[in-house]
């Protein structure tokens, strides 16, 4: 069978035609017999927020049980892939281009392979779409074409951006990976069940399945499974020219609709959402069998293993295990690349384990895929810019990325580039240019970093003149507060010592007196509120009460939450870097601006100086990371002038990539620092989770980084701790002056509860200082 | 064990820098045949000698600048600026003009701007220019195509050719005495077009018989040659097509306009055509790739702006042919062309 793409298709521009390499691991059927002796489970194996544990050393598990569950809105559950013991909850090396290490629950299987209780749906067109997604949330599905976004989140735009085209996309254009392909041969209906469960989340006009005519028998099954469920209306199966990357999300709609997605925007912004057909099959079962996402189909390919095929492998099993399952060679393996060879990235270690995203494994022999060859000198041929699907002209990118010239990279759209290597293929030259693309938009990212925090210190600067301003205003209106409530409690005290005389007396009269002296201890109580409040109106940054500020903190919460979501989306197209960058950035702009509108004055005046303080230590730090960064940029432009030997450029790549990579995974816990807040609508609730975040950061890899938040937030909670200080001393304060007795307690009190609020308020900017400079440290 | 860590992508396409200039030097193998085959063994030994020169100034200055000299000379592109050169300069030029020429190409032109890939003037270019103004004489006599040679005697081979590039070799040489051999030496039909003084076209193609036939057919044929080795560079996607086509078609449409209008004192389209070094500069001189305009739309327009330069110098300037002062100037406005040309970002409205 042999199927000839559809005419009335679209193209992109550019594109390149490496050798597939497919057929080595479509030979054999699906292999799905592997119980690993050991699972090694990442909390964080999607694009968000790392799930909550929920398990302890220790305990033991079901298979599909949640061992941790989803820590926000974007974020996912994960669960046990089989029954067994957890042994650890570890920091454990993740298979990343950083080489992070992450927290992971490991599991020792005992071998019984036995479910827990599962939950399918009977009849999911029943169920609301709010339902489906907290099913499918709950199944802890992510991405499964390789950027790991979570699903639920990604079927859930926006009410104002009504979905009319739901595409799947199986065109699966990097060389070498076929697991979607064997998938879509051995599992066609999943595939279509899935996506009609989408569509009838999504409610699109159309369905469209994006599939490369290199996989004749995966379109000649779905189509078969389309036939079968009579769902021809819905859904169209189109066969698209073999080109990379015609996979990539953008390229994909381009493709199918000639639409293109916006600059900066989402797919929904057109009225589009496109998913994998494995997450589509995942979707499936977690509906109809109620299962959970515990194993996924990965190819192994390359010369260095014997047997070259595909795997439904469990999460979490270590990828020395699956190579010796596929009889590695050892002596042959030179390159071992988690994803293919255009996008996808080195490990150096084979304890890792296999995540949501791990599509293929290849293990190459250095003939397979050779050292890169020395590079030489661009002679702007031109050939990059013919092969680059964005329209870039990556040969001037790599120009101005080369010497520096950030500002121009940006005006060549640099953050446009989904670093497919479309470029780098072609490239003459042997040029790394994505490796260079790579380096500036850290540089940029880095910079960035120090224009907000200058910023920030400005801000906060003019913020504490004003509050200063204000403190001597607060203070005055005090004084007048406390002189009122005096003689109000003098009063009081002159009527309570009349009612004592009479007390025993008459106890008719002792009620009256009672009620009398309730009645002015109101009025006392009004006088003082008024005072405070008085003392609020004055201000032009007033600090709004708490109470009333509820509502309108979750809305601009929830907002930012959807912006992150939505940023965090956008990293799912490949370029995690810039979605991360532009997220960060947003979020951050969105809590300055927040932070300037409260710009309050109940704080106390030493916390502006600890918080100076605070960010001296801060860019001291961030400068550290700029010499290391500029060394690493020396190294980059030496490596081109003394091109002959390249291992020195590679290495000095790879440590770039590690700190890129870092950022990059943190600007990302970054954002997701804010939609984690965002369903949170009662304020203690978004307290109690900062606090916690603030608890988890300084668990964060990074060191340098991890110093200056520690720092930082340490700074920020001594304040806190200032403030609360500061008012409970003035209310003793108060309390001592004006003689505390029955009357006077209740003015009091609620002076008290006025500090307490203000304390506490202060205490939320605090929190929310460190959250902005969580944003901050991408 | 040892994993070698690199970053995406894993997979390039075979072929380095080398390969393409290799590639290049090959396609002008139908016009330098062609060359050979009406002038003589001239170019073939100008090419020769001015590669050595090449690879021997590059070898200077890249060992002058610390860098690895063998990397560097595998990328081919001194000897790249020879051929062109060597193609360019008269069959019989004397040594020491290409010497020059060549040196200069590679030295200063290339060089002094930062090497390969920073140089903003076409080398080769750059090195013509330079001899073209400085020896006007010893640049504009181009050999008679060697079929006009009435006298079998007269024919010239390549040790002839050899002992009038290189005078001195014929002293030491015991053989053939070069003061036998007079060379017949006449400028190219384009050269004699501008020169015809106050004869119209047709008085002029009726007294110049020798230029209308056997001398324009020589340099139709080795038009065609270089336009064939250009052809197979396109088909072999070295470089795109925008150059060469934008720039004839100016060309041919600014020659159609004026020899429509005026025919007796204007060349018709295809004497600047396939006269002269036409063929040769649209598709290997206009087309270097480290002077000329990158996006699409801008080689539309750099092309386009090299065919009018190279008319109106044709037919208001001094010299007889223009590419190489076209080139440069076009060279020139490249960067600015550039900038106002980006092509459209995916997902963005419209170009900056
Ligand atoms: S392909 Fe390589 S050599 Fe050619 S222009 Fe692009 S970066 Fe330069
Ligand atoms: S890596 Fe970036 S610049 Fe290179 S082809 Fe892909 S999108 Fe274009």
């Amino acid at each position: 069978m042999n199927w000839q793409p559809n005419k009335h298709l679209h193209t992109f521009h550019g594109g390149i035609h490496p050798p597939e390499n497919k057929q080595q691991s479509t030979r054999a059927a699906i292999e799905t017999t592997l119980l690993p002796s050991k699972l090694i489970l990442p909390l964080q194996q999607h694009i968000g927020q790392q799930a909550k544990t929920l398990v302890q050393v220790g305990d033991q598990v079901l298979k599909g049980q949640m061992i941790a569950e989803p820590n926000g809105y974007v974020s996912a559950a994960v669960h046990a892939p089989t029954s067994g013991t957890v042994t650890a909850i570890e920091a454990h090396a993740l298979p990343h281009p950083s080489g992070l290490s992450e927290q992971c629950i490991i599991i020792e299987p005992d071998g019984k392979d036995e479910w827990t209780q599962l939950t399918p749906v009977v009849d999911y067109q029943q169920l609301a779409k709010a339902d489906l997604l907290q099913h499918i949330s709950d199944a802890g599905i992510t991405g499964l074409g390789g950027a790991g976004f979570p699903t639920a989140v990604k079927l859930n735009p926006s009410e104002d951006l009504p979905i009319n085209t739901l595409i799947l996309n199986a065109a699966e254009c990097e060389p070498y990976i076929t697991a979607d392909d064997m998938l879509m041969r051995e599992h066609a209906a999943e595939v279509i069940t899935g996506l009609q469960i989408m569509a009838h989340i999504l409610q699109p006009e159309k369905c469209l399945i994006g599939i490369e005519v290199n996989k004749p028998e995966a379109i000649a099954a779905l189509q078969h499974a389309v036939d079968e469920l009579q769902l021809t209306e819905l859904i169209t199966i189109e066969r698209i020219p073999v080109k990379y990357p015609s996979g990539g999300e953008k390229q994909l709609i381009q493709i199918l609709t000639g639409m293109e997605v916006p600059n900066g925007g989402i797919p929904a912004d057109i009225g589009m959402v496109c998913h994998n057909v494995g997450t589509a099959v995942a979707v499936s079962r977690a509906i109809i069998k109620g299962e959970p996402l515990i194993s996924r189909i990965t190819t192994i390919t390359g010369e260095a293993v014997s047997r070259q095929g595909n795997i439904e492998v469990l999460l979490g099993t270590p990828i020395d295990t699956l190579l010796a399952h596929f009889g590695v060679k050892q002596d042959k393996l030179h390159r071992l690349v988690m994803g293919g060879p255009m996008m996808g990235f080195t490990l150096d270690d084979v304890s890792l384990p296999v995540v949501k995203a791990t599509n293929c494994i290849l293990a190459a022999t250095r003939k397979e895929l050779p050292d890169p060859a020395p590079e030489q000198a661009c002679i702007r041929c031109g050939m990059c810019a013919e092969a680059c699907p964005a329209s870039l002209l990556p040969q001037q990118l790599y120009w101005f990325s080369k010497s520096r010239e950030f500002d121009k990279a940006l005006s060549h759209n640099l953050l446009d580039c989904i670093e497919c290597g479309a470029c780098s293929y072609v490239c003459p030259s042997n040029i790394p240019l994505v490796q260079y693309y790579r380096f500036a938009k850290g540089e940029i990212r880095i910079e960035e970093h120090e224009r907000t925090a200058s910023d920030h210190a400005r801000q906060r600067f003019e913020a504490r003149t004003a509050r200063l301003e204000q403190e001597e205003a607060e203070k005055e209106a005090k004084r007048q507060a406390r002189a009122e409530a005096a003689a109000a409690a003098k009063k009081a005290k002159e009527a309570a010592s009349d009612s004592n005389d009479d007390k025993a007396i008459d106890p008719k009269a002792a009620v009256v007196q009672a009620a009398l002296e309730r009645a002015k201890a109101r009025k006392a109580k009004k006088a003082a509120e008024t005072a405070t409040g008085e003392v609020a109106d004055d201000t032009p940054s007033k600090q709004p009460a708490v109470d009333k500020d509820t509502p309108k903190l979750s809305a601009v919460e929830r907002a930012k939450a959807r912006k992150a979501a939505r940023a965090a989306e956008q990293g799912n197209e490949q370029t995690t870097d810039k979605a991360a960058k532009k997220g960060g950035l947003s979020a951050l702009e969105k809590a300055k601006a927040k932070r300037a509108q409260q710009a309050d004055g109940s704080k106390p005046s030493e916390q502006p100086e600890s918080s100076s303080k605070a960010e001296k230590k801060g860019p001291s730090a961030l400068e550290r990371a700029k010499a290391k960064r500029a060394a690493e940029g020396e190294q980059l432009t030496n490596s081109d002038t003394a091109a002959v030997d390249n291992t020195e450029p590679a290495k000095a790549m790879s440590a770039l990539e590690k700190a890129k990579a870092k950022r990059a995974a943190q600007s990302s816990d970054a954002e997701s620092t804010a939609a984690a807040a965002a369903p949170v609508s009662a304020l203690e609730r978004a307290k109690a989770k900062r606090a916690e975040q603030a608890q988890q950061s300084p668990s964060e890899p990074a060191a340098e980084e991890k110093k200056q938040l520690s720092a930082l937030e340490r700074a920020k909670l001594k304040r806190a701790q200032a403030a609360d200080n500061e008012a409970s001393v003035e209310t003793s304060a108060a309390s001592t002056t004006d003689r505390p007795d029955s009357a006077d307690k209740k003015p009091m009190s609620a002076l008290e509860r006025a500090k307490a609020k203000r304390a506490e308020q202060a205490m939320q900017d605090a929190a929310e200082d460190s959250a902005a400079d969580t944003e901050n440290r991408d | 064990m040892s994993l070698l860590r690199v970053s995406s992508p894993h997979m390039t396409r075979p072929g380095n820098t080398g390969d393409v200039m290799l590639l290049v030097i090959m396609a002008t193998l139908p016009g330098l045949a062609m060359l050979t085959w009406f002038f003589g063994w001239g170019t073939f030994i100008n090419i020769l000698w001015a590669s050595l020169v090449a690879i021997g100034c590059e070898a200077l200055i890249v060992a002058l600048r610390g860098r690895p000299v063998r990397h560097y000379l595998r990328d081919y592109s001194a000897i790249l600026t020879a051929v062109l050169l060597g193609l360019s300069l008269p069959p019989l030029a004397p040594w020491w003009l290409t010497l020059i020429a060549v040196s200069f190409a590679i030295i200063v032109a290339k060089h002094l701007y930062g090497g390969i890939g920073q140089n903003p003037f076409n080398p080769a270019m750059v090195g013509y220019a330079l001899v073209l103004i400085a020896f006007p004489v010893e640049m504009t006599s181009w050999l008679a195509p060697q079929t006009l040679s009435i006298t079998p005697g007269q024919s010239m081979g390549f040790i002839d050719a050899l002992f009038a590039i290189f005078p001195f070799l014929s002293k030491i040489s015991l053989s053939v005495s070069v003061e036998t051999f007079d060379a017949v030496t006449m400028a190219t039909p384009l050269d004699a077009f501008k020169h015809k003084g106050a004869l119209t076209a047709e008085e002029f193609w009726s007294t110049e018989l020798i230029v209308s036939t056997v001398s324009w057919k020589a340099w139709q044929l080795v038009s065609i040659g270089f336009l064939v080795g250009g052809i197979y560079l396109i088909y072999r996607k070295i470089f795109t097509w925008h150059i060469p086509v934008s720039m004839l078609a100016a060309l041919g449409i600014m020659s159609l306009i004026f020899w429509s209008t005026d025919p007796s004192n204007y060349a018709y389209p295809e004497l600047h055509l396939l006269g002269g070094a036409t063929m040769l500069g649209a598709f290997f001189i206009a087309t270097d790739p480290v002077t000329a305009a990158t996006s699409i739309k801008g080689k539309l327009y750099y092309g386009a702006g090299i065919g009018i330069l190279v008319y109106l110098i044709r037919n208001w300037g001094n010299y007889p042919d223009a590419i190489a002062f076209a080139v440069l100037l076009m060279n020139f406005v490249a960067p600015l062309i550039d900038h106002y040309t980006q092509p459209r970002t995916y997902g963005h409205k419209s170009t900056k």
